[in-house]
């Protein structure tokens, strides 16, 4: 009988939520699981809408000249992908890991601020929400005054100046009606919730690790989530203000970024990329971190160069801050600068290359289990060293200048960001699958998905670098026929709707797998990190009794000793250990107490989109509706008892 | 196992010959295919840079299966040993790497100032951004068009540009690297063709709805073509005095609403500049429309009947002109040779 703490009952008005199961539970939970499980589903139903526009662009450049989508559609739909992809998919699928793992991997028991955490996520998806409401409520048009043939349609009354926004493109002249301003304080909103878990994430590494989880014993994995809440928490306030001087440069006739009114278009180019290019390892580093714990599992090998591995990690991001202007080389900067921050894009291939060449280094003399999981870790490192080498080609500042711009660009990119990122991404949802259910995925499915992204994915990215090379032009809705580049934006097209299809395997695998997949057996992958060593699913209080870390890979050597070659041999004490841990994870020995769900983050979180459109629609009235939420919110927050009984 | 190696090696040859065969058909905006010394510089570059990550390329691909096909789980096979990491073997893979950078780094920086050092005889020519088409004045000459840029190919021109509304960026492949043209600043590019030719050039930075149709083109001519060129561009237009269809589309143009935007040297000057390109010698340029239209009837009759379906965004409204008005004006235009 488990002997978790019923929640004392009280009389007074702010009670705390009790439900456990229904919606409710999941409205009111502080439970980083639970709030990680919201974060996946939330991301992966972004990352599909994401997805859907990208077929939609596809099919516009399968033909020259096509007008399957009008120009404003067109714009509307390129922004809308970069931006749903990067900020309401790739990062917040990110942080379903973060927040799922992390206190398993370091033994805790919770985040250092759960309700914190459950602000972030409810930011996070107002935050999507109201940027999303753009296609029902935002307006977009031609220039002040252009002409335009005919309406702009719903399809195109969404941001469209690019996930990048450069000024004055973006800026009320160019782009007039609201779109931009959905854009801008869109990005705002899912700014706050990052900054939120950026903190939550640092506090709880530093303060919560177990006994015995030295900073050095920590897994690679939980090390990554580290340097990416620095990135985060250094990254962000950049942005923050850059978008601050959008909203009020449109709004509020200032000139941040207006000539006309003393101000510099570059200006807002060095603040978006001083955020903009940190973001990319804010992105691509959860990966690495997924990479390194999924490697050594199958190989059955410790990782490679441990250390080198995490110091790369964390050299890269700071690296990272040093860079922002490669994405600048063909703008208005100085050669000395070209010169500079081509020499430090250069310097940044150095400690990425470490990390190739560990992971490498780990499967090397392994014996490696060709899992799902595995294969999509494998050919994370196929495609990531793709991206990292076309990386290092515009690093060459004059030959950037031709591939700066163009599809070559796009290739690079989508070859780190997808064959990286999101590689990475889908191995660890298959790793950690039987983590979160309970159950197996089917490994047939999971290899049908793996093979047919491989190919649609290269077919998709792979002819964009000569398409760029040959001249197509980035955030272009035509190109000439004369151009002769029709060829191959039929391939990529043809390869994007096989991403797609391998999107349904995955889906079908998922859903059927959670329904009637296999029962998972207690330690599935014989894995190495204590996250396996407590029953799956994981219990509500995650760790029965707080473990005591003895080593790097702590589990794994709880199981294994090692020969005098060097080789593991499983200790004859193993498979009673694992009995026991199960036994045990299920009935914790003393009373648990869990942090008490609460009513408040949601009230707090509803606040700041109705703040966003006062801005838009220059409403008083909503203004003072969502500071009232805003404050109620925290007044409640700050004032709820903590039900703990006794 | 051999037979699946060979087969790989197979398939990998086949995709380096379709990925030949990409590269050499022909393509107008080409950067792989520089046909002036900036470009040639930079493309020298490209591959020196490009061989050094094919073969960096095929020994991590090739380590990585080879990893997979060596190393792959068989039944009895032995655990394996646990290495924990290798020092040597660290600083030997931070280190080549540091030489290899170190290697490409030295022509990099050198290219780089080469290419914006100002060349010695330069012609000056001004590039003036506007959404979305390229004006270019030659203020040696007195030279004022649009869309297409004629240059000497028996010296480089050095290109002062800047943009009248939001961010552009230059690029002629064939001839050199992009340049963004910035409101507020100058920003500068030189060009230089071997031969007397025709190229393209594409706005590279998105400007807004029409990007993707602000193109334009780059003739280069021999010294003795360049001039002749340079003196009829300073011909002003003839007032038509007659009564032929031309003269009726002068009419048209004068009273239609067309010289609130263009100008026409010798019949309606203004002081200053005019928002839309100068047709003085519209009939001289193969293209019109920033250079997404080919200048030939079919086209000027769509355009003009209604401009934003062409370009949407455009400045250039519809003046609801009758057919006869738009026949009219486009023998008138194709007397401004």
């Amino acid at each position: 009988m488990t002997k978790i703490l019923e929640p004392k009952k009280q009389n007074s008005i702010f009670r705390r939520p009790s439900s456990e199961t229904g919606i409710w539970s999941w409205i009111t939970t502080v439970d980083h699981k639970k709030i990680g499980i919201m974060y996946g589903y939330a991301a992966f139903f972004f990352l599909l809408i994401g997805g859907l526009e990208a077929l939609v662009l596809r099919i516009q450049l399968s033909q020259p000249d096509n007008n399957f989508l009008s120009a404003a559609e067109y714009n509307a739909m390129f922004t809308m992908h970069g931006t749903t992809m990067i900020f309401l998919a790739i990062m917040p699928i990110s942080a379903a890991f973060f927040n799922y793992l992390l206190p398993l991997q370091i033994g805790a028991r919770d985040v250092a601020f759960p309700r914190l955490n459950a602000l972030s996520f409810w930011i996070f998806i107002f935050g999507g929400i109201f940027l999303y409401s753009t296609f029902i409520f935002g307006t977009a048009g031609a220039p002040e005054g252009g002409y335009l043939d005919e309406e702009v349609s719903w399809l195109g009354s969404a941001p469209n100046g690019g996930w990048f926004g450069y000024q004055p493109n973006a800026g009320l002249k160019y782009s007039p009606g609201t779109a931009m301003d959905f854009w801008a304080l869109g990005l705002q909103i899912l700014g706050i919730a990052s900054l939120i878990s950026a903190f939550n994430f640092i506090t709880t590494i530093i303060n919560m690790r177990t006994k015995g989880m030295r900073f050095m014993r920590m897994p690679v994995f939980t090390w990554m989530t580290f340097a990416v809440s620095f990135l985060l928490a250094f990254s962000l306030p950049i942005i923050a203000i850059a978008l601050f001087y959008v909203t009020f440069d449109r709004n509020f006739g200032t000139s941040f970024f207006l000539v006309e009114g003393g101000g510099d278009p570059v200006l807002w180019q060095h603040l978006f990329w001083l955020f903009g290019h940190p973001e990319v390892y804010i992105l691509i580093l959860p990966a690495f971190g997924i990479v390194s714990e999924v490697l050594p599992t199958f190989s059955r090998k410790p990782l490679f160069g441990y250390a080198a591995i995490v110091f790369a990690g964390f050299g890269i991001a700071f690296i990272g801050f040093g860079v922002w202007a490669h994405h600048m080389f063909a703008s208005s900067i100085s050669t000395v600068a070209q010169a500079g921050f081509g020499l430090s894009t250069m310097v940044i291939a150095v400690p990425t290359g470490v990390k190739i060449f560990n992971w490498l280094g780990t499967i090397w003399g392994g014996k490696l289990k060709l899992n799902t999981p595995m294969l999509f870790s494998l050919g994370f490192i196929g495609m990531f060293v793709i991206g990292g080498l076309s990386g290092v080609t515009h690093s060459i500042v004059p030959a950037d200048t031709q591939q700066t711009d163009t599809y070559y660009i796009v290739a690079h990119f989508h070859y780190v960001l997808f064959g990286g990122a999101m590689f990475g991404i889908f191995s660890g949802l298959y790793y950690w699958f039987p983590k979160v259910w309970g159950k197996m995925y089917n490994e047939t499915l999971g290899k049908i998905h793996f093979w047919l992204m491989l190919i649609g994915f290269n077919l998709t990215f792979g002819p964009m670098h000569w398409l760029g090379l040959q001249g197509q032009v980035r955030r272009t809705w035509v190109y000439a026929k004369e151009t002769n580049l029709q060829f191959w934006n039929v391939i990529v097209t043809i390869g994007a709707f096989i991403i797609a299809l391998s999107i349904v395997v995955f889906m079908i695998n998922w859903i059927f797998s959670k329904r009637n997949g296999e029962k998972a057996p207690f330690d599935p992958w014989d894995a190495r990190t204590i996250e396996w060593s407590i029953p799956s699913p994981t219990p509500v209080w995650n760790f029965s009794t707080a473990p005591n870390v003895k080593s790097l890979d702590d589990f794994w050597h709880s199981k294994y000793d090692e020969d005098e070659e060097g080789r593991a041999v499983r200790k004859p004490t193993a498979d009673q250990l694992l009995i026991d841990l199960e036994e045990d994870g299920l009935n914790p020995k003393e009373e648990i107490i869990l942090p008490n769900p609460s009513y408040f983050p949601i009230v707090l979180a509803s606040g700041l989109p109705l703040l966003g459109y006062a801005v838009i629609f220059k409403s008083i009235a909503l203004a003072v509706v969502g500071v009232i939420l805003i404050l109620s919110g925290s007044f409640g927050w700050g004032t709820e008892p903590l039900e703990e009984g006794h | 196992m051999l037979m699946k190696i060979f087969f790989k090696l197979k398939n990998l040859k086949y995709l380096f010959l379709v990925f030949i065969s990409a590269c050499i058909e022909n393509a107008p905006l080409d950067s792989l295919s520089p046909e002036g010394p900036y470009a040639r510089s930079i493309d020298e570059l490209f591959w020196l840079t490009f061989w050094i990550a094919v073969i960096i390329f095929v020994l991590v691909q090739g380590a990585l299966l080879v990893s997979v096909l060596l190393f792959r789980d068989k039944p009895n096979k032995p655990e394996p040993k646990q290495v924990h990491g290798n020092t040597k073997l660290e600083i030997i893979w931070t280190v080549i790497p540091v030489l290899i950078l170190a290697f490409i780094a030295v022509p990099t920086v050198r290219t780089i100032f080469d290419l914006a050092r100002e060349p010695e005889d330069a012609l000056k020519i001004e590039v003036i951004g506007h959404q979305w088409w390229f004006e270019y004045k030659y203020p040696d000459y007195g030279i004022t068009t649009a869309n297409v840029l004629v240059i000497p190919s028996d010296r480089p021109v050095r290109l002062e540009m800047w943009s009248n509304d939001v961010l552009h960026n230059y690029w002629v492949p064939k001839l050199n690297g992009k340049r963004y043209l910035v409101p507020g600043q100058k920003t500068y590019l030189n060009l230089h063709a071997d031969n007397p030719d025709e190229f393209w050039a594409q706005c590279g930075e998105y400007c807004g709805l029409s990007h993707s149709k602000m193109r334009g083109r780059v003739i280069s001519l021999s010294e003795n073509d360049f001039n002749l060129w340079i003196n009829n561009e300073q011909q002003n237009a003839l007032k038509l005095e007659d009564g032929s269809l031309a003269a009726e589309g002068q009419s048209v143009f004068l009273n239609a609403g067309c010289t609130q935007c263009h100008v026409i040297n010798g019949v309606w000057d203004t002081q200053g500049d005019r928002i839309a390109p100068n047709l003085t010698h519209f009939a001289a340029r193969t293209v019109f429309a920033g250079a997404a239209l080919e200048n030939n009837k079919e086209n000027l009759t769509n355009w003009l009947a209604n401009p934003a379906k062409i370009k949407p965004g455009t400045f250039m409204p519809n003046l609801e002109l009758t057919e006869a008005e738009i026949n009219a004006l486009i023998a008138y235009l194709g007397t401004l040779k």
